[in-house]
Order: structure tokens, then C-alpha cells, then sequence
């Protein structure tokens, strides 16, 4: 690891303050290997694990509001989100493993946007909110690439909001080694909205338009029989080809509507 | 630059000035050499390196030890009353749950957090439960029936669970 300065806030302002130049840390489940591998060279780490208020998970007129230093294993037991939201108890419920639950955090993960992460496409899938220090985000306009979001630089997350649907799940092939997803599929039916949302798969999370039309149509996983997905720009990498990812979509996908189906 | 960083480990009050680079594994192996936590990967896959931050198992290898400042540590030297074993010490040493023993801490770290939050678990839930723990000698076989015994004698004596 290269040298930093290692600053813990103790507020929101005294963080984004202290920022320029470094790297907020949340849960570090991707930040600290990064800079071990001397993958990112911050001149100063600002730990938010000290503010007060940012971590927790509440019911707020009809949605569920999560703080963005919430661990992943916070939001799998929450009675809270299971009962409202259980697709998303599930999705926080199998991030790596438990010891990376237990400190990961959800605003880590969706400002880090990982191709991988499982986070994304529960945000997507939910046309959730995201709340900065300084404006409120939706989650269309949100993740902008591989390793990319609209957030500017030293904007922190403060929260993300989740308007409750309780017909939704989430799928995911992970890969044998790293659990991180291959592919993963969350499938949410908001009233006659469908939301197919991919992760894993190609450089940023995406939405399928055709599946979520025939899914509008007939919510079952017959309706998406015949629908493929194109292998042009998806992952390739030593654990899978763009062909073999391409295959996962729709599996996974008709695997997510039958789950939800049975909520 | 050096940080202050002041945290309990075992029970036992600690102050040290650090590098703010300083990993909480090289903090408690280096610095209060309590060497029962392992390095396996360094990367933070195997869970050699697993400790209790505040009750929950975290790989400390992957987590600065500033960001403990504060914490209540407990690692594997800190299960045992004196010569008695902690239930899931025991029940590893009678499954001989283990084979080279290097990955042991962890185990039995993850395991005492793994059976206070899910104090029946299934098979499947232990092996769940163990996924970021690897056995490097794929020992696993005996390693998830001492997680299954130390179940069973957890829930008769509860006392040793909260002590732990």
C-alpha cells in the first residue's frame, strides 16, 4: 500500500471537505484490496464510518430508506426490508460472503459500481432514489459506465430510497470462485411496470426492453421463451465467454420470474 | 504520518501509535503478537484471518487497523475461560475438524458469529455460512460437523455464547 493520510469524520461537511485529493471509505471491501494491489494511490482516505446518521434502515412515506454505510448483513435481516422489500433482503443476503456482509456497505458498492456488484441492478430494477450531500439522483441516470456514476468528484452518498414492491426477485449465476455475479437478474413488477435489470454481464448494469414488454404482458417465465440476448459487448474473461454470459440472461431471468411469481 | 488508535482486544485495553496503513491483522500479530490469526491470501478470500470487530467476523486483513479504533477485538486467544475450551474450540478438537489447521482461527471464528445469529443451522446454512472461509486441504467434511456439534452444545449451555 502506498502512504495516505487517514482522516475520520465526524460529519458529512468535514468529510466532503476533506475529500479532494482522496477517497471517502466506507465498508473498504473493495478500496482496501485495491490499495494493497497499489491499484489507487489516494493522498488521503476520509472514513465515514464515524457520522453519525448514516447508517440505518428506515420506513419513510411508503418507502424504505437505507443509509449508505448500512451493511449488506443489516439489510439481509432486516425485518424491515424483508417484510417490504424481501427481493432486496435476498439480493444483500448473498454479497460475497458473510464476513464481506458484515462490512461492506451499500454506498460503497453502488458509488464503487463494480460490473459485478448485485447492488446496481436492485437500484435500477426499483427505480430507487439515490441522496447525495447535495441533490437526489435517480437510479436511471446513476450508473453511467464500468466503474462509473454520475456522482462528481468529493459528492458523497448519503442515502438511497426504495419505493416498496413487494413482486420482485433477484437471481444470480455466481462464479465458483469469487461469488461475484456472472450474471445476475433482478426482475421487479411495480404495478404494470416490468423492470428486467442485468449485472455481471456487461460493463455496466442494464435493462432488457423486449423482456420486460413480454413480462408486461404475460408476468411469467413462459412469456420470455425464444428471447435472447445479443453476446456483442458483453464480459468475456477466464470465467466465461460473452456467449456463455449471453446464455445466462435469459435462464436467469426466467428463474427471477418465477421466484417473484411466487411472492 | 501516524495515527493514534486506542481499541480493546480480549478485554485487554490497547494504545498504539501506527502508520495508517497498518492492517489489523499486522496490528494484532505484529504489534500484540497474538499470532493464532492467520494470514492465508491477504487478499480476502480465505478467512484465515477472521476476528470479531464489535461481535461480527471480519477478515482483518482487509480492514485498516484505524478503522478498529474504538472496537472491541476478539480473536481466536480470546474464546478460551483459562483452560477451558470455548464450545466451538472444543467441538473442532473432538470432530477433528481440521487437518493442516492452518485455516482453523478463522473457522472457528466465523463459526462462533455463524451460531449466534442462526443458533440451528441446516447443513446447507453451515456451508453457506463457511463460504468465506476456504481449507486450503478441503477438510470440510469434519470441519461442518464440528460447526453441527458446536450447535448442539451451544444450545444447551448459551452461557459460553454469550461470553465469547
Amino acid at each position: 500500500m502506498y502512504a495516505f493520510n487517514y482522516v475520520r469524520a465526524g460529519s458529512v461537511s468535514e468529510a466532503v471537505q476533506a475529500v479532494p485529493g482522496g477517497n471517502f471509505l466506507a465498508g473498504g471491501m473493495t478500496l482496501l484490496p485495491s490499495l494493497k494491489l497499489r491499484l489507487a494511490r489516494p493522498d488521503q482516505l476520509v472514513d465515514l464510518s464515524a457520522i453519525p446518521g448514516l447508517a440505518g434502515i428506515e420506513e419513510v412515506g411508503g418507502r424504505i430508506v437505507i443509509g449508505a454505510m448500512t451493511r449488506h448483513s443489516d439489510v439481509a435481516s432486516s425485518a424491515l426490508v424483508r417484510a417490504k422489500i424481501p427481493a432486496l433482503a435476498d439480493l444483500a443476503g448473498g454479497i460475497g460472503d458473510p464476513l464481506v456482509r458484515n462490512r461492506g456497505t451499500i454506498g460503497g458498492s453502488i458509488a464503487n459500481n463494480d460490473p459485478s456488484a448485485d447492488y446496481p441492478a436492485a437500484v435500477v430494477g426499483f427505480d430507487a432514489t439515490i441522496i447525495t450531500d447535495r441533490r437526489e439522483i435517480p437510479a436511471a441516470a446513476f450508473f453511467t459506465g464500468l466503474f462509473s456514476t454520475a456522482l462528481q468528484p468529493g459528492e458523497l452518498v448519503l442515502r438511497v430510497s426504495f419505493p416498496i414492491v413487494h413482486r420482485a426477485a433477484y437471481v444470480k449465476f455466481p462464479s465458483p470462485a469469487s461469488r461475484y455475479a456472472m450474471v445476475g437478474v433482478m426482475v421487479v413488477q411495480a404495478g404494470r411496470d416490468v423492470r428486467v435489470v442485468v449485472t455481471g454481464a456487461g460493463p455496466c448494469v442494464f435493462r432488457l426492453p423486449a423482456f420486460e414488454q413480454a413480462l408486461a404482458a404475460n408476468f411469467s417465465a413462459a412469456a420470455l421463451e425464444g428471447l435472447t440476448v445479443p453476446a456483442d459487448g458483453l464480459n468475456q474473461d477466464l470465467h466465461g465467454t460473452a456467449e456463455y454470459r449471453a446464455h445466462l440472461v435469459p435462464v436467469m431471468a426466467g428463474r427471477a420470474v418465477a421466484q417473484a411469481q411466487g411472492r | 504520518m501516524s495515527v493514534s488508535v486506542a481499541l480493546e482486544v480480549n478485554g485487554r485495553a490497547v494504545s498504539l501509535e501506527l502508520d495508517p496503513r497498518t492492517l489489523l491483522v499486522e496490528l494484532l500479530r505484529h504489534e500484540l503478537r497474538l499470532t493464532g490469526t492467520h494470514v492465508g491470501c491477504d487478499t480476502s478470500q480465505c478467512g484465515a484471518c477472521v476476528v470479531h470487530v464489535d461481535g461480527r467476523a471480519v477478515k482483518s486483513c482487509t480492514m485498516l487497523a484505524v478503522q478498529a479504533a474504538g472496537a472491541k477485538v476478539t480473536t481466536i486467544e480470546g474464546l478460551a475461560q483459562g483452560d477451558q475450551l470455548h464450545p466451538v474450540q472444543a467441538a473442532f478438537r473432538n470432530c477433528h475438524g481440521l487437518q493442516c489447521g492452518y485455516c482453523t482461527p478463522g473457522m472457528i471464528m466465523t463459526t462462533v458469529d455463524l451460531l449466534r445469529r442462526n443458533p440451528n443451522p441446516t447443513e446447507h446454512e453451515i456451508r453457506e455460512g463457511l463460504e468465506g472461509n476456504i481449507c486450503r486441504c478441503t477438510g470440510y467434511q469434519n470441519i461442518v460437523r464440528a460447526v453441527a456439534e458446536a450447535a448442539v452444545a451451544l444450545r444447551e449451555a448459551p452461557a459460553a455464547s454469550a461470553s465469547a
